[in-house]
C-alpha cells in the first residue's frame, strides 16, 4: 500500500517527512498517527472551504518542503531582521529557529517550559493544525500560576530556506494564566527566503486573567505564515490581541476566541501593509458563550500594488449570552488599483439582549491631504508613508508599551522604504 | 529678488476654462489684493500657481523669480518660497501638528540646502512663532486640524507661513469663517512678515481684512480676468458699490 499523499507535492512532503520523522518525536505516538490520517485524507486546505474562500494555498502547493537542519546553525543574520526597538526590549527572550528553540538564545522565565519536553496534543481535525499536530517539535509552554504578574516576555521565530530549499516549522505553544495572572507577549516572526511557519496557540485564561498579545508577522516575502490561536477567556478575563502582518508571500492568522466565562473580554485588533503580491488573511470567530462580555475588533489594511488583503470576522452570541458587546470594524485603504480587499463579516445571534455592531469601509489616500501635505513642501513619498502611518497609528496607537509601538513604526518606515516584490 | 510675474494664464478645469488670461506682478516686497465676485476664478488662480491636480493650464507661464511655477512639483513650489494659506485647511487625523509642522520645515530646509532642525531647535522656534498668534502650546501635540475652531485652523496656517518663511504668500480667503479678534491676530501674523523678502497675494471677497493688511495694490477678478488695478482705494469703492457696477463698466 502507498503512502497517502494528501493530493499535492506540499502535502505529499509534509507526510513524507512525517513517515521518516515519526520515530524520533516527543510524546505519544497515537495522536499524531490520527493527526496523519486527517491530514492525509484533507490536504492541505482548498477554497471548497467556507473559511478558505478568500485565500488558496495554491502558491505553495506545488513545493517540496525540507527539514532544516538549524540546531547550531548561526542566527545573526537572521536576528539582525528583528526591529532593533524590540531587541532593547528589557525582558526574558524566548527564540526558535525553523520551530525549535534555541536554548543558547534565549534567556527564559521560569514559568516557561519546552513543548518537547511533555508534548501536548489534541485532535483538532483542521488541516493546518492537524499538520502541526503531526510533526510539531517544539514550541513555549507557558504555565502563570494564579496570580503571577509574568511582565513582558518576546517570543522570537526565526526560520529560512535551507540552501535554497523551502523548510518547514510547526511549533506548538501552549500558554495558560491561572487566576489573576498577566502577561504582556511580544512575539516576532522574521525569516529570509521561501519557508513555512506553521504554528499554532493554545491559549486559556482563568478568571481574571490578562494577555496581552502582540503579533508582529514579518516573515520573508518569499515565506508563508499560516497562524492557528485558539484562545478561551474565563470570566472576567483578558484577551488583549494585536496582529501586525507585514510580511510572508502569504499570511493567514485564522483565531477562534472564546468568551467562556461571564464578563469576558477579547480585543482582536489587526493591522496590515502589503505590497507587490503579498496576500494577508485574518479570519477570526469569536464566540460569545457566556452573559456580559465584551469583544472589540478593530481592522486596518493598507493594500498598496497587487496585494490582496482577506479579512473574514464572524461573532457568534450563544443564547444564554445576555447583555453581549461585540463591535468590528474593517478599514482598508487601497493605494492601487490592482489591490483587493476582501471583507467578510458575519453576526450570529442568538441572544435577544446584545449589542453587536459591525462596520467597513475602503478607501483611496485622500487628495486633499496629499495636496496639503505637498503644498507645506513635504515631497510625495513621505507624504504618502505620513497618511500611512496616520492610517495605522489609529490601530496602534492602542498599545501601551511605547517600544511595541515603536518596533511596528519601525518596521512600517521600513517596508514602506523596500522596493516591493 | 522674488517677484511673481503671471503672463497670459489660461487654465481649464476639465472642458471649462476658468482663467482666461491673467497677467500680475507682484514686486518682492509688495502685497497685493485680488478681489472679485464668487466664481471669478479667484480660488481656481491659487491652485494653478501652487500645483493642485485637476487644473490644466492651457497658456501662459508664472514665474518666481528666474523659476518656472508651472513646471515645478507642489512640493518644489514650497521649497522655492511659494506658500498657500488655504481657504478650508484640510485635516489630517492621526498626523500630529509638531510632526506635521517639523516634517515640512525640514523638506523646505533640505530643498533650500539649509541645515534641518533637530526637534528642541525646532519647538523652539514653533512656541515663539505660537507665543505671537495667541497659540495655546497644546496646539502642537493635536492632530493637523482636527477638531480646530475655523479661527484656530486659519491661525495654524499662519503659524505654518510664520515657521515655513515663504517668499510669496498666497493667501485663499483667508479672512473667511473668522471673526474680528481672530482677524487681527491672522492680519499681525502676515504683517509681521512683511519686509523686502516678502511679498503676498490676498485673496479676499471683502474689504474687511485689508483694513488690516493694507494692500500696496488691490486688482479685481472678474470672469477670468484682471479687469482693473488700483490702489487701496479701489478696495474701498468695491466695498460701496459692489462688484456689478465694475464689471458691468468692463465688459
Amino acid at each position: 500500500m502507498s503512502a497517502p499523499t494528501g493530493g499535492s507535492a506540499a502535502a505529499h512532503s509534509f507526510l513524507s517527512r512525517f513517515e521518516g520523522l515519526k520515530s524520533r518525536l516527543p510524546g505519544a505516538a497515537a495522536p499524531r498517527e490520527a493527526a496523519a490520517a486527517s491530514f492525509a485524507a484533507a490536504g492541505l486546505p482548498g477554497r471548497g472551504l467556507e473559511a478558505w474562500k478568500y485565500t488558496s494555498l495554491q502558491p505553495m502547493a506545488d513545493a517540496s518542503f525540507h527539514e532544516p537542519f538549524s540546531l547550531l546553525a548561526p542566527c545573526e543574520e537572521l536576528l539582525a531582521l528583528v526591529p532593533p526597538p524590540a531587541l532593547a526590549l528589557d525582558a526574558p527572550r524566548l527564540v526558535f529557529r525553523d520551530g525549535r528553540l534555541r536554548a543558547d538564545l534565549s534567556n527564559p522565565p521560569d514559568f516557561f517550559s519546552s513543548f518537547s519536553t511533555a508534548p501536548e496534543l489534541d485532535a483538532d481535525p483542521r488541516p493546518l493544525v492537524a499538520l502541526n499536530t503531526m510533526l510539531a517539535e517544539d514550541g513555549a509552554v507557558l504555565d502563570l500560576p494564579a496570580g503571577v504578574d509574568g511582565g513582558t516576555l518576546l517570543l522570537i521565530h526565526l526560520a529560512s530556506d535551507l540552501h535554497g530549499q523551502p523548510t518547514a516549522a510547526h511549533p506548538r505553544h501552549i500558554i495558560r494564566l491561572g487566576t489573576g495572572a498577566r502577561l504582556d507577549l511580544v512575539e516576532i516572526c522574521v525569516g529570509t527566503g521561501c519557508y513555512l511557519h506553521n504554528p499554532v496557540f493554545r491559549i486559556s485564561l482563568a478568571a481574571n486573567a490578562a494577555l496581552s498579545h502582540v503579533r508582529l508577522q514579518d516573515e520573508s516575502t518569499a515565506g508563508f505564515h499560516l497562524a492557528s490561536i485558539d484562545v478561551s477567556a474565563g470570566a472576567g478575563a483578558l484577551y488583549d490581541g494585536f496582529t501586525f502582518n507585514a510580511g510572508s508571500r502569504l499570511g493567514r492568522a485564522e483565531t477562534i476566541a472564546t468568551l467562556a466565562g461571564p464578563g469576558a473580554r477579547i480585543h482582536l485588533d489587526a493591522a496590515q501593509l502589503l505590497r507587490g503580491r503579498q496576500h494577508g488573511d485574518i479570519t477570526t470567530i469569536i464566540r460569545h458563550a457566556a452573559p456580559h462580555g465584551a469583544s472589540r475588533q478593530g481592522v486596518r489594511h493598507v493594500l498598496d500594488g497587487h496585494a490582496r488583503g482577506v479579512f473574514a470576522g464572524r461573532i457568534e452570541v450563544a443564547r444564554g449570552a445576555q447583555k453581549t458587546d461585540g463591535y468590528q470594524m474593517n478599514q482598508a485603504l487601497l493605494l492601487s488599483p490592482d489591490a483587493e480587499i476582501d471583507c467578510k463579516p458575519e453576526l450570529e445571534i442568538f441572544a435577544d439582549d446584545v449589542k453587536c455592531s459591525h462596520g467597513a469601509t475602503v478607501g483611496e489616500l485622500d487628495a486633499d491631504q496629499l495636496f496639503y501635505l505637498r503644498a507645506r513642501g513635504v515631497p510625495a513619498a513621505t507624504a504618502r508613508l505620513m497618511l500611512i502611518r496616520a492610517f495605522l497609528d489609529d490601530a496602534i496607537e492602542g498599545l501601551e508599551d511605547p517600544a511595541v509601538r515603536a518596533t511596528l513604526a519601525h518596521v512600517v518606515d521600513q517596508r514602506w522604504s523596500e522596493p516591493a516584490l | 529678488m522674488s517677484t511673481l510675474r503671471i503672463e497670459g494664464l489660461h487654465a481649464r478645469i476639465g472642458d471649462t476654462e476658468i482663467l482666461h488670461g491673467i497677467d500680475l506682478v507682484v514686486p518682492a516686497g509688495e502685497v497685493h489684493a485680488i478681489m472679485g465676485p464668487n466664481g471669478s476664478g479667484k480660488s481656481t488662480l491659487s491652485y494653478v500657481l501652487s500645483g493642485r491636480d485637476g487644473y490644466e493650464v492651457t497658456a501662459g507661464r508664472a514665474l518666481l523669480g528666474e523659476q518656472d511655477l508651472l513646471a515645478m512639483e507642489p512640493e518644489a513650489r514650497a521649497a522655492a518660497g511659494l506658500f498657500l494659506a488655504f481657504q478650508y485647511p484640510v485635516e489630517l487625523p492621526g498626523v500630529g501638528n509638531a510632526n506635521f509642522l517639523r516634517t515640512a520645515l525640514n523638506a523646505v530646509r533640505r530643498a533650500r540646502g539649509e541645515e534641518e532642525l533637530d526637534a528642541v531647535r525646532f519647538l523652539k522656534l514653533a512656541r515663539a512663532a505660537m507665543k505671537s498668534l495667541a497659540m495655546a502650546d497644546d496646539m502642537l501635540k493635536r492632530q493637523v486640524n482636527v477638531g480646530f475652531s475655523g479661527g484656530e485652523k486659519k491661525r495654524n496656517e499662519v503659524l505654518q507661513m510664520a515657521i515655513l518663511q515663504p517668499s510669496l504668500a498666497i493667501l485663499d480667503e483667508t479672512d473667511s469663517g473668522l471673526d474680528i479678534d481672530a482677524l487681527k491676530i491672522v492680519a499681525d501674523g502676515v504683517n509681521a512678515l512683511r519686509g523686502p523678502q516678502f511679498s503676498a497675494l490676498v485673496i479676499t471677497h471683502y474689504q474687511r481684512l485689508l483694513d488690516y493688511i493694507v494692500p500696496d495694490r488691490v486688482h479685481v477678478l472678474a470672469n477670468g480676468r484682471i479687469i482693473r488695478s488700483g490702489g487701496p482705494e479701489l478696495a474701498a469703492e468695491l466695498e460701496a458699490h459692489g462688484y456689478a457696477q465694475i464689471v458691468a463698466e468692463a465688459a
